[in-house]
């Protein structure tokens, strides 16, 4: 089962869940492996959480032209077929722009003389490791890339048919964010009881239901603002799977990195609650669509 | 005329009240134009109170789609696509029958030009809205990027673009900018070429290693960045590592903000921290200002 957890805005506590959840459910559920992929790669935090042992380290790139001056006619047909102007061809040798090509291989396809082939553009790394008995796989953008998609798509390879696997996305609903949740079996959206909170949950359900995916919503320091969203969740019919008050000792153990489920009695087990819910829900998805 | 400076206020990681901070600015900031460009999830004209006098459609990117009366079923187009968007809905006699998911195809083109029957269309992709909207604080530019979409980063320049062109034509000298979280397309454009970058963060670890990688950016950029660490004393101890790094980095300490609930009280009665009347962290947002004026 895929599990991925999302939010519409950032800092709601998106990566706080997934840790905690992968804890809870490894230390306390035998036969299960879990998996955590940190998805956000712009900004991957999971890792300060679960501190993982990193055993293994690569770089991934995107495939990018290079052209051979010597069989290049300058016809210009792969300038003029590249969506992205990133292969310009004005009656010269084509100049390539790596950092806009999205790696289609379509000039390389169209050019009449053979004269383009693909290297690799490096876009960031993917670590693999191990935390407890967690498995941890996360990737990391290098800084000045704006492509994260691809590097994205690399860690999502490690989704494993066995067991539990806890996706970390990136805020926000735009590409990166599809390209993390595509796949998974259940979302859990996370959000704030404020009017950003709910501004940003209202355009993050929108994305889930267009990707036709079930989806509850976890609401995070659930007694700071008002009730709005819970009223919106009411009315949308949207299952409200867990609120976590505002708490002092959460927002200490999170500054300095530590589980949350640590220092909170029971958490552990609400935690543990959730994740059978989830699957209950998943369940009876199934056997509607039978 | 004097060029306008644009501040573009960031976070690296999201949550850190940096949409709270740029409403505040509205406020305290004399003749200028706002912009929204944290447009995956903007939030600014919730306290701003937009109301639109201009509106109009975002296209970017093409979509390729099969008109099916045309398809012989080659299935050359599944071979040649790299994004897996082209699938296989249906092989029943022999006849079969592709389609391409429209949020997987990534616009490339190279089904199309390569359909032997010409029958995949390419058409414009709308995907999303830009609005120039009047407030009680100036005028603001802003933009909805529709769900699953992508080009942020392009929509992001546009909204930037039409924000100075206001500001040229009405003689305003700066443009207050609300950027994207993050590192990647959305934030490249929101901060190239912009004259002061301001980092918002948080004393918590991960806020520490977020503004790390946000600082490595803005170097990568070579624009000046100033700091701003949000909720300070919530670790006080986070908060000197942070700002001792800074100062290693020639980044300008603008100013700390205390953690004060009325900041979210303020947002629930759709108000910034500076205009909701007993707010402490008011009082900080506005030291920080009077700062960032003297750095502008
Ligand atoms: S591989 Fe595709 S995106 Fe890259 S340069 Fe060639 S045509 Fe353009
Ligand atoms: S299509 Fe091939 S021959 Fe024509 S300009 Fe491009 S690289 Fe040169």
């Amino acid at each position: 089962m895929i599990i991925t957890i999302a939010s519409g805005k950032g800092g709601t506590g998106k990566t706080t869940v997934a840790t905690n959840l992968a804890v809870s459910i490894s230390s306390s559920i035998d036969n299960t492996p879990v998996w955590v992929l940190d998805c956000d790669v712009e900004e991957p935090n999971c890792h300060l959480f679960l501190k993982p042992e990193i055993y293994t380290s690569e770089a991934v790139g995107v495939p990018v032209p290079k052209v051979d001056k010597e069989k290049c006619t300058a016809c210009g047909k792969c300038g003029q077929f590249c969506e992205y102007s990133a292969i310009v061809a004005l009656k010269t040798v084509p100049i390539t722009f790596p950092e806009l090509c999205h790696g289609c291989g379509g000039c390389s396809l169209i050019c009449p003389e053979g004269a383009i082939s693909e290297t690799k553009r490096r876009v960031g790394m993917l670590e693999k490791g191990q935390s407890g008995d967690i498995g941890f796989v996360h990737g990391r953008l290098r800084v000045g890339e704006a492509m994260s998609p691809p590097l994205i798509r690399a860690v999502k390879k490690f989704v494993f048919k066995k067991g539990l696997t806890l996706i970390d996305a990136p805020p926000g609903t735009s590409c990166p964010v599809i390209e993390a949740i595509k796949g998974s079996d259940f979302v859990i959206l996370v959000t704030e009881p404020t009017p950003f909170g709910l501004n940003d949950l209202t355009l993050a359900v929108d994305m889930v239901k267009q990707l036709n995916i079930p989806f509850g919503v976890l609401i995070n320091r659930a007694d700071i603002g008002d009730n709005r969203v819970s009223e919106y969740c009411q009315a949308e019919g949207i299952p409200i799977l867990l609120q976590i008050p505002d708490n002092r000792k959460i927002a200490e153990a999170y500054s300095r990195g530590m589980m949350i489920v640590d220092v909170v009695p029971g958490l552990r087990e609400t935690f543990m609650d959730l994740y059978f819910r989830i699957k209950k829900m998943c369940g009876q998805q199934h056997n509607e669509e039978a | 005329m004097k060029k306008p400076k644009e501040l573009v206020v960031i976070s690296g990681k999201g949550g850190t009240g940096k949409t709270s901070l740029v409403a505040s600015f509205a406020v305290l900031a004399k003749n200028k134009v706002m912009a929204d460009c944290d447009v995956d999830a903007a939030d600014l004209h919730l306290i701003l109170k937009t109301n639109i006098r201009h509106r109009e459609i975002f296209k970017a990117g093409k979509r390729a789609i099969i008109r099916q009366k045309d398809c012989t079923g080659c299935g050359l187009c599944l071979t040649n696509c790299r994004f897996n968007a082209v699938k296989m809905i249906q092989e029943k006699k022999g006849e079969k029958i592709f389609s391409i998911d429209p949020i997987s195809c990534e616009g490339c083109g190279v089904c199309v030009h390569f359909c032997p029957q010409e029958a995949i269309d390419f058409p414009e992709n709308v995907c999303g809205e830009w609005f120039i909207s009047d407030t009680r604080c100036g005028p603001m530019v802003h933009a909805k990027l529709g769900a699953a979409e992508e080009n942020s980063g392009k929509l992001v320049s546009l909204v930037r673009t039409q924000a100075k062109k206001i500001a040229d034509e009405h003689g305003q000298n700066l443009i207050i900018i609300d950027g994207s979280p993050g590192i990647g397309c959305p934030v490249i454009a929101s901060i190239t070429g912009a004259d002061l970058v301001l980092v918002v963060t948080e004393p918590t670890l991960s806020g520490e290693h977020d503004f790390k990688r946000v600082i490595s950016l803005t170097e990568h950029f070579n624009i000046p960045a100033a700091l701003c660490i949000n909720k300070f004393d919530l670790n006080t101890s986070i908060t000197e590592r942070i700002e001792k790094e800074a100062q290693e980095k020639n980044i300008i300490l603008a100013g700390r903000i205390r953690y004060d609930k009325e900041v979210t009280y303020a947002q629930v009665e759709e108000k910034a921290a500076v205009e909701y009347n007993s707010s402490q962290a008011g009082e900080d947002i506005k030291a920080l200002w009077e700062k960032l004026k003297t750095i502008l």
